[in-house]
């Protein structure tokens, strides 16, 4: 019944668990890696909305402190290293890298699927060490608390991290092998997609910090299990170490959550503004720089450490540098939007918003990045809205635009744009009310992971739980139609935008090795020639759902 | 990491990998992502040789009198032992390019031995550091019996701080013990991954007529042996 034609495609040529299970093809593993991340995303928005509901009111009604500390544990445990490192990456990236450079596969099929199980054990690490009473060092594990004092599951916890970061190490190793090696024929460098270029630096951080937090974290754990103090202050050990190792790869790891997702925005911006990337070299190289330089301000988060001055000067001087190639970036996006026709769809809004949401994070970094005002604000509310900005206003918005972009090519079906376009405003309101509250509550100097307040700081505090709760609307809104779509949506065609990029070149969703024969490329990236979006009908070829009735 | 390098074949080309245009596609994939892998593994040392770089200048004192505990003749032929295991791991990756199969084994199986005997010779040593209680941790001791030439005085150790001159001397066992145990580790991976080649061969498995396995057991069999030789001098060969 099920003979091999054009109808065959990697989803339905096998339903079997053990296919998926066992499987090798980076389209499985990407589905598998999206739904797992997903359920981690949805715990630690758990969490996350325990501390704002705590937050409403300024003393312990509903949780008790040891309760609280643990909760923003859990919530930056998760949501760094399970959802917001491996989320665009891991799904979009191992989708789309080998489709991108016209290959079969990425290089070593078998390590990615190793990179997934990996990801798997640590993630249950984790959330077992959650289950069995939770960790209370925040997702930093700072010592001499992580290593002598806390006598939460900071063991286990770690053990899970340490895992993870060895499925980080993996895809990254993937993503450099696959894109040195596996290209099409014509397809140069400078014909990639700027899409892949940002995964091929987000791999180098990966592939250079992952490392140096492992064995980091892997000493706080000799500490604590074997005696290896070598962060203990009575045997010689300096704490700071540990700092200064941690945010080695902590820092550039924010370009591991920011980088893939302006490698998505690179993608949207020309295809629904219907024009050439403009600075093409410039956003490529950009990246490039990110990753480079992100390797050296790790300093900025010491400020207060007690490191020497002039060590801040030089830090401070290096993170205000970081800021020009990402200033690049979005005066490039700019750039190409003008003159264009822009094409309002679901995942053009989210490019805006990340334009938008990432230029404020960006410009309050230079505050963070400035010596004195840094002083000021350190470890207080200003901090967690800045990085929420980029993390959840950039790497987020970026995360969801690229999953709307490619859902009708991941799965061949239509979102419906109507209900995606209100969700992406309803994300970008709650988003903004959840943090920018913050930004004020951190000027005013309430600072990060207490669960008191003074009274006076009440009224803020509840408009950013308000958002929350608003925020996660805009999310369980494309949970609930993104899995209706599956069997309702409309089937989508070979390219439902009209984009180009070898991606939309092979059938929605592609059949198992991507490409009948091996594509030869002989066009530019990006080679939008000013036409017109496609039209409604060309978006829908397939107007009759085979899943069941509209 | 030899596994990796092992892809199921297919029936034209017998050692290709379904995801590769053609054999020199794969070897430079293997080659590329193996170089890679390393990188990360100079990383993962990476930061435990800062670790070493900062506290050895935070107590040089310490450093140079720990370090006389450590047995130098041990180190030397340990050296020397790991040096040889490289070469003849050399010997096996060019017996396997010229896929002399029996060649490869034996010289695998001598590797493997070299690294089985760097291991007993550094469990003396470590067996040595457990009877001298210099194992870091509440049985700690150090000032007690100083060999001679060993001078850490109250007035140098009082240098950093608030910090117990018998309590200092740890920082410098708990980095012998975990980077050489790290190294020890690498050395365990690497003599299973010859054991494992060494299996196949015997087998006359398709999966290793292809000689890339061999090389990138090489490979990581060379890095091994490099880590080793920057932990030597600088943990036995301090004042020299």
């Amino acid at each position: 019944m099920a003979q091999p034609d054009e109808r065959t495609n990697y989803l339905n040529w096998s339903h079997t668990v053990k296919s998926w299970l066992l499987t090798t093809d980076h389209k499985r593993i990407a589905i598998l890696y999206m739904v797992s991340i997903t359920v981690m995303f949805a715990l630690g928005g758990l969490a996350a909305a325990v501390i704002r509901m705590a937050l409403v009111v300024p003393q312990d009604t509903l949780i008790r402190h040891e309760t609280y500390n643990k909760m923003f544990s859990m919530h930056g445990v998760i949501m760094v290293f399970l959802f917001l490192v491996p989320s665009i990456p891991a799904v979009l990236g191992n989708f789309l890298l080998p489709l991108m450079v016209g290959a079969r596969d990425l290089a070593f099929p078998r390590l990615n699927l190793l990179s997934w199980y990996l990801y798997i054990i640590g993630g249950l690490c984790v959330v077992g060490a959650m289950l069995a009473g939770g960790v209370d060092t925040g997702w930093t594990f700072y010592t001499p608390y992580s290593s002598i004092y806390s006598n939460s599951h900071v063991t286990l916890t770690i053990v899970g991290v340490f895992i993870a970061g060895f499925s980080s190490i993996a895809t990254g190793i993937n993503f450099i092998v696959t894109t040195h090696k596996m290209r099409a024929p014509g397809l140069t460098w400078f014909r990639l997609p700027l899409f892949v270029w940002s995964l091929y630096a987000t791999s180098i951080i990966f592939v250079l910090g992952t490392p140096v937090v492992a064995i980091t974290l892997a000493l706080v754990v000799a500490e604590r299990v074997v005696h290896l103090g070598v962060f203990d202050p009575a045997l010689g050990g300096d704490p700071i170490l540990f700092q200064h190792l941690f945010w080695f790869y902590s820092h550039p790891a924010v370009y591991i959550m920011v980088l893939p997702s302006m490698g998505v925005v690179s993608e949207l911006v020309p295809c629904f503004s219907r024009k050439r990337a403009f600075g093409y070299p410039f956003i490529a190289f950009s990246s490039l720089a990110i990753a480079v330089l992100g390797f050296l301000v790790w300093g900025h988060h010491m400020f207060v450490s007690g490191q020497a001055v002039w060590t801040g000067m030089v830090f401070s001087f290096l993170s205000f540098l970081i800021a020009v190639p990402s200033a690049i970036k979005v005066f490039n996006w700019t750039a190409t939007m003008y003159k264009g026709r822009i094409w309002f769809t679901a995942p053009m809004l989210y490019a805006l918003g990340f334009i938008g949401l990432f230029t404020v994070g960006g410009l309050t970094g230079l505050f963070l990045a400035a010596l004195t005002v840094d002083v000021h604000v350190h470890d207080t509310y200003f901090v967690i809205a800045h990085f929420h900005y980029i993390m959840v206003g950039g790497a987020i918005m970026g995360y969801m635009g690229g999953i709307h972009f490619w859902w009708p090519k991941m799965t061949g079906r239509l979102y419906p744009e109507g209900w995606a376009k209100l969700a992406a405003g309803i994300t970008f309101i709650g988003f903004n009310l959840t943090f920018f509250p913050q930004f004020l509550l951190g000027l005013q100097g309430m600072p990060r992971r207490y669960h008191w307040y003074p009274p006076e700081w009440q009224s803020l505090n509840v408009l950013s739980s308000a958002g929350a709760s608003i925020l996660a609307v805009g999310y369980a809104i494309p949970l609930t139609y993104l899995i209706w779509s599956l069997w309702y949506g409309a089937k989508a065609g070979k390219n439902p935008w009209g984009a180009v990029g070898l991606e939309w070149t092979t059938t929605s969703p592609p059949p198992t090795h991507n490409f009948p024969r091996t594509p030869v490329v002989t066009w530019e990236a990006y080679d939008y020639r000013d036409e017109e979006p496609p039209t409604e009908e060309e978006r829908e070829p397939v107007s009759v759902p085979a899943g069941g009735e509209r | 990491m030899s596994a990796q390098a092992i892809e199921p074949s297919r029936s034209d080309e017998p050692f290709l990998g379904e995801q590769f245009e053609n054999r020199d596609q794969q070897d430079e994939a293997y080659t590329v992502g193996m170089w890679t892998f390393l990188a990360t593994e100079v990383m993962f040392f990476g930061a435990l040789f800062l670790s070493y770089t900062l506290y050895r200048s935070l107590h040089p004192e310490v450093f140079r009198a720990a370090h006389h505990y450590l047995s130098v003749p041990m180190g030397t032929i340990n050296t020397a032992v790991l040096l040889t295991s490289s070469f003849t791991m050399a010997l096996a990756v060019r017996a396997s390019q010229l896929r002399q199969r029996r060649v490869v084994m034996l010289f695998l199986a001598v590797t493997s031995v070299l690294a089985l005997a760097f291991l007993v010779i550094k469990g003396f040593e470590w067996s040595h550091e457990f009877e001298e209680r210099h194992l870091p941790g509440p049985t700690f001791q150090f000032s007690e019996h100083q060999p001679p030439g060993a001078t850490v005085t109250t007035a140098e150790a009082g240098r950093v701080g608030a910090v117990l001159p018998g309590d200092v001397p740890q920082i410098f066992f708990v980095l012998y013990f975990a980077m050489t145990g790290l190294h020890a580790i690498h050395v365990i991976v690497g003599i299973l991954v010859m054991w494992g080649l060494i299996a196949l061969l015997a087998a006359d498995s398709p999966l290793v007529r292809y000689y890339m396995p061999t090389e990138m057991a090489g490979l990581y069999w060379h890095f091994v042996d490099i880590v080793w030789i920057f932990l030597y001098p600088l943990f036995y060969l301090i004042p020299r």
